[in-house]
């Protein structure tokens, strides 16, 4: 991640990052996240509308990091996921509060609000999404 | 479109070179590249040059103006290109498309970059640059990672193994070997694999590729140019460009790059040939995932069937498609920006019959493929010893 340190750079993504605000095309029934500007599919004829995300998904594909960069640094080892949300949309995100063995493909998580990183020398300290196993949530 | 052919190439030794600063190593391979086409800087008419990131590298911008004022070929048009990881790729094929397109005659696309001048963290935070700052890299990923969740659902879908993956580590070293170029020149084994040190699960040390610093540069010329200058051009017969979404996570799949496939389609399709025509291919292989799935998206193997293929030594120096001759990114190294042109150098020695003691018999035909990212820019080209490999 950049040397960053911003605070609108951080602030700007609150709605997504704490709330999983996405969105959603009226017209061809596709839910993104992260939020799309414009639809893909149908660029202008699009219509988006804002859906906030249940929070449940489903672990796609994982791996256990080692080398974190460097404003994760003493996180690790930690599970890095991709997270199929149930509306649809993946996204990339950290399985928290489990042992690394018991994170698999099929694993079912759901939205756990954590604290993410420090970034840069001003020791700027950002939340966001993590997604904890379902199971003894 | 006109015919445009490579007409010389020439590179640094790829390594840590503590020694030499950007600049140098420019100028190290443009006058190697000129040495060995044979022409004089000034008949060169425009350059292209492939960097990532020199700003948080080096701290230098204007890569394009500082290669043609130490290469003393101001006043020319000189262009940086950047495209993460294909940025050399992509160098080459603006480059050509600059002659096809009738612009230019006689053209320099090269590739650089000096890595080593940072700690390897701060290397580590500047790659991953490619990848998606706010959605990917924000929230843990690393470079390794992203390539790590698509080797671990490429294992859970095709029963691919740890063992298949050390095994493209350990074929490409065996190429680096032969290859004084090459940033390592030293056998592993899979157990040297098996045994290093874990980055990403399931991916270990000697599954990435290595930072590196280097350039490479290779000389273009529109066909009757090309004729004058030579008896042996190599022709580029096809060149292809995709695009996918920026982050894994938005993809149609996790187990290949589309992108790969939709630029390798177009290329065969503009080159007329099939998968199995191809010779020699240097393919990316950031890390050993990269090559399989190269392997499986560029069609030289059916999808899943990659890693059965590196236990049959598919694709190993002298088989039906010699892959990654030069010892590919992982042996041969990966100053990022000068990658895509290290590529295309290695088929044209090939094709050529200049590549030493790693030069495979009667290569005819060659491909390079380039990826940006995680697959977000793929750059395929075709080269051959025929203008048109339709008429072969």
């Amino acid at each position: 991640m950049a040397e960053q340190g911003s605070i609108p750079l951080i602030w700007r993504r609150y709605p997504q990052r704490y709330r999983l605000e996405g969105n959603k095309c009226e017209n061809c029934g596709t839910y993104f996240f992260p939020p799309r500007l414009v639809c893909p599919n149908c660029r202008r004829r699009g219509s988006l509308t804002k859906h906030v995300f249940s929070g449940k998904g489903v672990v796609e594909s994982y791996t256990v990091v080692h080398v974190p960069p460097d404003e994760m640094a003493g996180q690790e080892p930690y599970v890095l996921a991709l997270v199929r949300l149930e509306e649809g949309p993946v996204v990339t995100a950290v399985v928290t509060d489990v042992d690394p063995e018991d994170v698999k493909i099929g694993t079912r998580v759901r939205l756990a609000f954590r604290r993410i990183s420090e970034q840069g020398e001003s020791g700027l300290v950002c939340y966001g999404y993590k997604f904890a196993p379902e199971k003894g949530f | 479109m006109r015919r445009v052919a490579v007409i010389g190439a020439g590179m640094t030794r790829f390594g840590e070179r503590w020694e030499e600063g950007m600049r140098e190593l420019a100028v190290e391979a443009g006058v190697r590249a000129l040495e060995s086409a044979g022409v004089r800087g000034s008949q060169i008419q425009a350059l292209y040059v492939g960097n990532m990131s020199g700003g948080r590298f080096i701290g230098q911008e204007h890569i394009g103006a500082l290669a043609a004022d130490y290469l003393g070929l101001n006043p020319i048009p000189s262009t940086r290109i950047e495209a993460a990881c294909a940025s050399g790729g992509l160098a080459f094929r603006q480059a050509y498309l600059s002659i096809a397109g009738g612009e230019f005659d006689l053209v320099v696309a090269g590739g650089i970059e000096k890595m080593t001048d940072v700690l390897t963290g701060q290397a580590t935070t500047t790659l991953g640059g490619a990848a998606d700052q706010e959605w990917e890299t924000f929230f843990g990923a690393t470079f390794p990672s992203i390539y790590a969740l698509m080797a671990r659902r490429h294992m859970h879908e095709y029963g691919t193994t740890e063992e298949q993956l050390a095994m493209v580590a350990v074929k490409n070293h065996d190429n680096g070997l032969k290859n004084p170029y090459a940033q390592f020149r030293k056998k592993i084994t899979v157990e040297d694999v098996l045994n290093s040190s874990p980055v990403a699960t399931p991916l270990k040390l000697l599954d990435c590729s290595p930072i590196t610093d280097g350039a490479a540069a290779v000389v273009l010329a529109s066909e009757e140019m090309a004729r004058k200058i030579t008896d042996d051009p190599v022709w580029i017969n096809a060149s292809a460009q995709a695009s996918d979404t920026l982050a894994l996570h938005s993809r149609s799949s996790f187990t290949s790059i589309p992108a790969t496939r939709l630029a390798a389609e177009k290329a065969y399709q503009k080159a007329g040939i099939k998968p199995k025509d191809v010779d020699v291919a240097e393919v990316h292989d950031c890390f050993t995932i990269a090559e399989i799935m190269a392997v499986e998206d560029l069609g030289f193997v059916p999808k899943g069937e990659g890693g059965k293929a590196y236990e049959e030594g598919m694709f190993e120096l002298g088989s039906d498609i010699s892959v990654n001759t030069s010892g590919g990114l992982k042996a041969c190294g990966h100053p990022v920006g000068a990658t895509g042109i290290k590529q295309v150098a290695e088929v044209f020695w090939q094709l050529r019959g200049e590549a030493g003691e790693r030069q495979i018999p009667d290569a005819e035909i060659g491909l390079t493929h380039n990826v940006g990212g995680s697959g977000a820019t793929v750059v395929v080209h075709v080269l051959s010893r025929y203008p048109d490999l339709r008429q072969r």
